[in-house]
């Protein structure tokens, strides 16, 4: 029994301390697949030693300095192999000596920066960088990524594997990217963390309409990164669209499963702690200084629809604005079909047809279903219900989400019902 | 999992002592060190019981009796509260841990608490039927 609670508690620990452990250590072997090896080593010393000796005062400091001696063992191997080596090993080691004493907060940070630029590196497809951000910064297991993402364990663990060698086959460098590399870069570090917060948010398949520990995992990410890249602007316009979006995540949906639109939801259950938290990130990324960018122009719109007490009271001419506004920093359809909704909203359903209608020659939206479900509602509400009802059988058909199948499915059924009318506004 | 850190009163706190310089800048450090994990969602400290109002209903049904500060029994009030999001109840302990005794001269006192999440948001079948009961009570839909 003792044993199993020391270990639930080095597993607390480990959580806390991996990340930081792995990026010392890459940014002394500069290879993070060596740096997890070595930073498990010293995990699996510990799980055999702390249930005996007890935990040590400082576990953290504990498994870095364990872990940094291993590290300097494997670079004294590697000196005898060539000269090359012995100077890396003599520099590390000078470092080391200091790094003993006081832990300096600024160079901790830049290692783990470092280390989210790697795993998020380009030259990995987004699943490999999906799945080895969680694993190496967010210190998951294997397994737990796998359950996230309901896929099998051997899959992600093959991933992460491949992944590494990847990144070593690449040579590439252990480094924060500076200059005109930086931007693209960053984007990718955030594009990571946003699929993963999405994934969780609103799952692409399966039964599971929430899976929240993903949205966990991606809000805890964004929030370490506006700690250790203050600077730049998008990083915390993603921490406000994930913190605006997450307060809603117990009301997204009913008891029984099924998802409830964001103008149905019970705002009195919406979670004001994150959402005064989203505010809070949106003013910092506005303090920057910089244009904000795709990223805080969501958090913007999605700021509206939080400050809004009663969904009357949704500012719909400034949403629709601030669409426009993205529309021009990041054009898509997807962006094209929302300033549609936000126009119809803001001005009549009439207003927002038109764009969705022109929308629908659009190649890339094929298979959107939220284009026919849009265009349904539109059409709805203009009273022209059997061209409705059609659209909302046919985003039926190409959503792979059980439950809102099934609301498009209702909403079909409600228009096929009722008889043609002019005018039904909702 | 969210948790609360609870700091308990002393009589220093209470009597509206300040903190030393030295446990200003440790809290201030533990509080960077929170949020730079991530963990972190909200850190207030209160004032003394001295400016307190307590709302009591000591007979069923009846009318709300108001009591001002200050109130005796130190050890039952608190100091302050973190509020952290974690991944496991040791996470929270761990953290908690690794907070500054909140007073020295063996009076501190850190309580942790965990808080009630709506079932999508946790595994943990307590709070999960707890919020069920929640949740009839209130509306389902906008007024």
């Amino acid at each position: 029994m003792r044993t199993e609670s020391t270990h639930r508690t080095i597993d607390a620990i480990w959580r806390i301390e991996s990340a930081k452990i792995i990026a010392a250590l890459a940014r002394m072997v500069r290879d993070i697949g060596v740096a997890e090896d070595l930073a498990q080593d010293a995990l699996v010393i510990a799980l055999e030693k702390w249930p005996g000796t007890g935990i040590p005062d400082n576990p953290g400091a504990w498994l870095m300095a364990t872990a940094k001696r291993r590290a300097l063992d494997l670079l004294r191997r590697n000196q005898t192999l060539g000269r090359k080596y012995e100077e890396l090993g003599r520099t590390t080691s000078d470092r080391h000596e200091e790094e003993f004493g006081a832990g300096l907060d600024g160079e901790v940070a830049d290692d783990l920066l470092r280390l989210i630029f790697t795993t998020c590196h380009p030259v990995l497809s987004t699943e490999a960088r999906v799945a080895l951000t969680l694993r190496l910064l967010g210190g998951l297991t294997t397994e737990e990524i796998a359950h996230a993402y309901l896929v099998p364990e051997p899959t992600v663990a093959q991933r992460i594997v491949r992944a590494k060698k990847t990144l070593s086959a690449a040579r590439v460098p252990f480094e924060v990217p500076e200059g005109a590399e930086l931007r693209p870069r960053l984007a990718s570090v955030l594009e990571v963390v946003y699929l993963m917060f999405n994934e969780g948010y609103a799952a692409t398949g399966g039964e599971h309409w929430t899976r929240p520990v993903l949205c966990m995992e991606a809000l805890r990410l964004g929030r370490i990164l506006a700690e250790i890249a203050p600077q730049e602007s998008e990083v915390h316009g993603l921490v406000a669209l994930m913190e605006i979006q997450a307060s809603r995540l117990a009301t997204r949906v009913t008891s029984s499963g099924e998802p409830i639109l964001l103008m149905d939801q019970n705002r009195t259950l919406w979670d004001q702690l994150l959402i005064r938290r989203g505010l809070a990130a949106l003013r910092r990324a506005e303090e920057t200084g910089s244009p904000l960018g795709p990223y805080a122009l969501q958090a913007s719109i999605s700021a509206c629809h939080a400050r809004a007490r009663t969904p009357e009271e949704t500012d719909w001419v400034r949403i629709a604005a601030l669409y426009e506004a993205l529309a021009m920093v990041a054009p898509s359809p997807v962006v094209e079909l929302n300033r549609a909704v936000s126009l119809s909203m803001a001005f009549g359903p009439a207003v927002g047809l038109e764009i969705v209608d022109a929308l629908m020659a659009e190649p890339t939206l094929k298979a959107y279903h939220l284009l026919p479900s849009v265009r349904g509602d539109l059409l709805a509400k203009l009273g022209r219900k059997a061209e409705a009802c059609e659209e909302f059988k046919r985003a039926a058909a190409m959503t792979g989400n059980a439950r809102e199948r099934a609301l498009l499915l209702k909403r079909a059924e409600e228009n096929a019902a009722a008889p043609e009318q002019d005018e039904d506004q909702r | 999992m969210r948790f609360m850190m609870i700091v308990k009163a002393t009589q220093d706190s209470e009597a509206g002592v300040m903190p030393s310089q030295e446990l200003v800048d440790a809290m201030m450090k533990y509080n960077e060190e929170l949020m730079k994990a991530g963990v972190l969602l909200a850190a207030e400290g209160l004032h003394s019981s001295a400016g307190a109002i307590r709302i009591s209903y000591p007979e069923a049904g009846g009318k709300a009796k108001i009591v001002d500060g200050p109130f005796t029994e130190t050890k039952e009030l608190i100091a302050g509260f973190t509020l952290i999001e974690v991944k496991s109840r040791e996470e929270a302990i761990e953290w908690a841990k690794r907070m500054p005794d909140p007073h020295g001269f063996g009076e501190g006192v850190i309580e942790l608490r965990q808080v009630i999440e709506p079932p999508e948001l946790t595994p943990d079948a307590e709070s999960q039927a707890l919020h069920a009961l929640m949740r009839q009570q209130a509306p389902t839909k906008q007024p």
